[in-house]
């Protein structure tokens, strides 16, 4: 072995032998150095994040090219348990953040990734997650170009935490916002309903349930860009995550001070997510979703924007469930499946403890 | 969806909602003042509400939102014991969901949890019995809740946990009985129902002939309901129908559900392990003869309120609730004082804004908010 591959190695051995996480891993020291290499970098494995500085650095030019406005949003993932069907808290950690910028109409680039595991954690199940991680911003087309990890005793987190910052850019032209609904406008949304809600409860187990509902999360960049592209001047746009729908709908009422008329029969829901609804007295209409879109668009758009999304992978189940009308202002009124009218409000307090 | 669809459909709600209208016309007394209905249950509010059925009524029928909702009406005094017993070391305390919010004197179950009690929401008490087969070393004691319909599956459990020598499991008991209630709401001086929809769930226990008393001796009509929308709209038509024909009688809406003698074996088992009490606390109602009960002396091992110490103060409702008259129709719940501002969904005061199924939560929730309060304005002005 030369010298110089000696001082290599001892400078970054880059392997984690560990199983489990211990607080040495949080220390700032070689442990942690190598769990860093091995677990995230690995994964993640780009240009801007192998270099391995304090920060990301991006060439301005290139981002201007993509628009005019740059768009930042950060949010962090707590969910219990950590994997669930169809998804971790990896793929939601990613999914949920390239979605929050994807319905402000940018163009989603770069993540960053904190973590905050508790000791105890295993290693497998770190890799699995920053796996999924990976695979997710591939899905997405975005790069996650730098990091934090910390550990925490036992009991003072719960297994892992992990926090995504993103940055993205929006094309000129593009303006969505909450305060654009106008009443004659028309409310779509890209498919079934409650599915991420749904797959949390029973993936905890605590309701001794035997389903197979699988959580929906996804990156909607790729559909919201297609949309975009036949519709413009889409009004208003947000995932409807924690609260569902009635919640995203009850912030386009207040916000554009107009009512939206929903309509029961027309909201896509399984009949699995449907039934668990019934037996635990939960309302779908407040069941979080992490790949769901409820976009305001112009009522000339409706058909060739619902025919569109058909046709695409991320909204085969797409639908139009409300229009946007004068009265009554700033509410939101389910005409229901048996011909009755009620107020959904925005909810107070929770249905279900820490879904995402 | 199968067996769900068929009692929600439009087209036969269109129909019973016409035979109603029909009918309200032929009534005399609906043309003088609104006809008050009761319906007991929470179950029957929160349907009521879910499906805007009120609206989709006559203006002369009146639905009085009764307190069959065994959260709202659990007293202050019952829920600080349950904080106090959840709070004891060692203790894995165990609730239905909803129960986890209801305020006592100084916190709900949700605050106690948020301080470090170990308080775990269940959907069953035989979930409970199995965390105290998965703790051994804690006493697992499940907040047992409800009427006649959740009672028998409590009285199994207590049963199943003495067949297995299970001896780290308890009950808190804080069931309640549906007939002495009615019995009191019937006796109020105050009392103008003209008639009832009798809970389904209950009946399906305990079936139809307790509730015998109402036609015969205070001479007014109840149908035993189910929970459907359309069930709800066929009991209101089937009211109606005894009204205008002069009738009291007994009857059976929900039949393919309630026998007429109730489950055999589940009040076999609730008759083995529960006795009535002398009185039971409501909140918004006070106290009423009969009207909970306790384990019976042999299921002492499994008496949460017998193996502990509870504090078990009487905690009188907040002056200004006037949740005893909503419960007996004699106002609507927005005509209360405190409705939509002290006491809301995220701050109740009253028996009836706790639960979703409570009368003052399904108008608040589910009502047109800024209408009722212009009206309660009109009213106080």
């Amino acid at each position: 072995m030369t010298t110089q591959a000696v001082v290599n190695l001892r400078q970054r051995s880059g392997k984690c032998n560990a199983d489990t996480i211990t607080m040495a891993h949080g220390s700032g020291g070689k442990a942690m150095r190598d769990l860093i290499d091995d677990v995230f970098v690995r994964a993640f494995d780009n240009v801007e994040l192998n270099k391995l500085e304090d920060q990301a650095r991006f060439d301005l030019n290139t981002l201007t090219a993509l628009g005019d406005r740059l768009a930042m949003t950060t949010d962090s993932y707590v969910v219990d348990p950590l994997f669930f069907p169809g998804g971790d808290i990896g793929k939601l950690a990613v999914t949920g953040t390239v979605n929050d910028l994807a319905v402000g109409g940018a163009k989603p680039l770069y993540l960053t990734c904190a973590m905050i595991i508790e000791e105890g954690m295993a290693v497998a199940d770190l890799r699995t997650i920053a796996a999924s991680m990976r695979q997710t911003a591939d899905l997405a087309g975005v790069k996650i170009v730098t990091g934090d990890t910390k550990v925490v005793p036992r009991g003072a987190a719960d297994k892992l935490f992990i926090n995504t910052a993103g940055v993205g850019v929006i094309p000129a032209g593009i303006n969505i916002s909450a305060d654009r609904a106008r009443a004659g406008d028309v409310v779509v949304i890209n498919g079934y309903i409650g599915d991420h809600g749904a797959a949390i409860v029973d993936a905890r187990g605590d309701m001794a349930l035997q389903n197979t509902i699988e959580t929906d999360c996804q990156p909607l960049n790729s559909l919201i860009t297609a949309m975009l592209a036949v519709c413009p001047d889409i009004h208003c746009m947000r995932d409807a995550t924690r609260g569902g729908i009635a919640t995203v709908l009850n912030e386009f009422a207040q916000s554009s001070h107009v009512g939206i008329r929903l309509k029961e029969t027309a909201i896509p829901i399984r009949d699995e997510v449907r039934g668990m609804c019934e037996i635990l007295g939960l309302d779908p209409l407040y069941l979080a979703n992490e790949g769901k879109i409820v976009a305001v668009i112009p009522a000339h758009a409706a058909d060739q924007v619902i025919e569109l999304m058909r046709a695409h992978p991320d909204g085969r189940h797409s639908s139009i469930i409300a229009e946007v009308v004068e009265k009554p202002e700033s509410r939101v009124i389910l005409s229901t499946l048996f011909g009755g009218e009620r107020i959904v409000d925005m909810l107070v307090g929770e249905q279900l403890p820490r879904i995402c | 969806m199968k067996y769900v669809d068929e009692f929600r459909d439009p087209e036969k709600a269109k129909m019973l909602i016409d035979a109603i209208n029909t009918i309200t016309e032929q009534l005399e007394v609906s043309q003088q003042r609104p006809l008050q209905l009761m319906e007991f249950c929470g179950g029957h509010t929160h349907t009521i509400f879910r499906y805007g059925i009120e609206q989709m009524l006559p203006k002369s029928i009146e639905l009085v939102h009764g307190p069959g909702c065994p959260v709202c009406v659990l007293p202050m005094g019952r829920v600080d014991d349950c904080v106090a017993l959840a709070e004891r070391p060692n203790v894995i305390f165990t609730t239905f969901g909803d129960a986890m919010r209801v305020p006592g004197s100084k916190k709900s179950l949700l605050q106690a949890k948020a301080e470090g009690a170990d308080i775990r929401m269940v959907y069953s008490p035989l979930d409970a019995l199995d965390l105290a087969r998965k703790h051994p070393d804690k006493e697992v004691i499940f907040f047992a809740l409800g009427f006649e319909t959740t009672m028998p599956s409590t009285a199994l459990t207590v049963l199943q946990a003495e067949q297995e020598c299970i001896k780290n499991f308890s009950l808190f008991c804080n069931h309640i009985t549906t007939v002495p209630t009615i019995k009191a709401i019937l006796d109020s001086p105050d009392m103008k129902i003209d008639g009832f929809l009798a809970p389904g769930h209950v009946s399906m226990v305990v079936g139809t002939r307790p509730f015998d008393f109402v036609a015969e001796t205070y001479k007014k009509p109840i149908v035993v309901t189910g929970f459907e929308p359309l069930d709800i709209l066929q009991s209101i038509w089937m009211l109606l129908q005894q009204l205008n024909e002069n009738r009291h009688d007994v009857e059976n809406q929900y039949a393919r559900i309630v026998p007429e003698n109730g489950n055999e074996p589940a009040m076999d088992a609730l008759t083995k392990v529960f006795e009535l009490r002398e009185f039971f606390e409501w909140r918004g109602l006070g106290s009423i003869d009969h009207s909970g009960v306790k384990m019976r002396e042999v299921f002492a091992a499994f008496d949460a309120e017998q193996k502990f110490s509870v504090p078990n103060l009487k905690i009188a409702d907040p002056k200004s609730c006037q949740c005893g008259e909503v419960l007996k129709g004699v106002i609507r719940p927005w005509e209360c004082k405190v409705f939509a501002n002290q006491c809301n969904p995220e701050t109740p005061m009253g028996a009836l804004m706790v639960s979703t199924e409570g009368a003052c939560a399904a108008y608040y929730n589910y009502g047109n908010l800024d209408e009722l309060l212009q009206k309660k304005e009109a009213v106080n002005a």
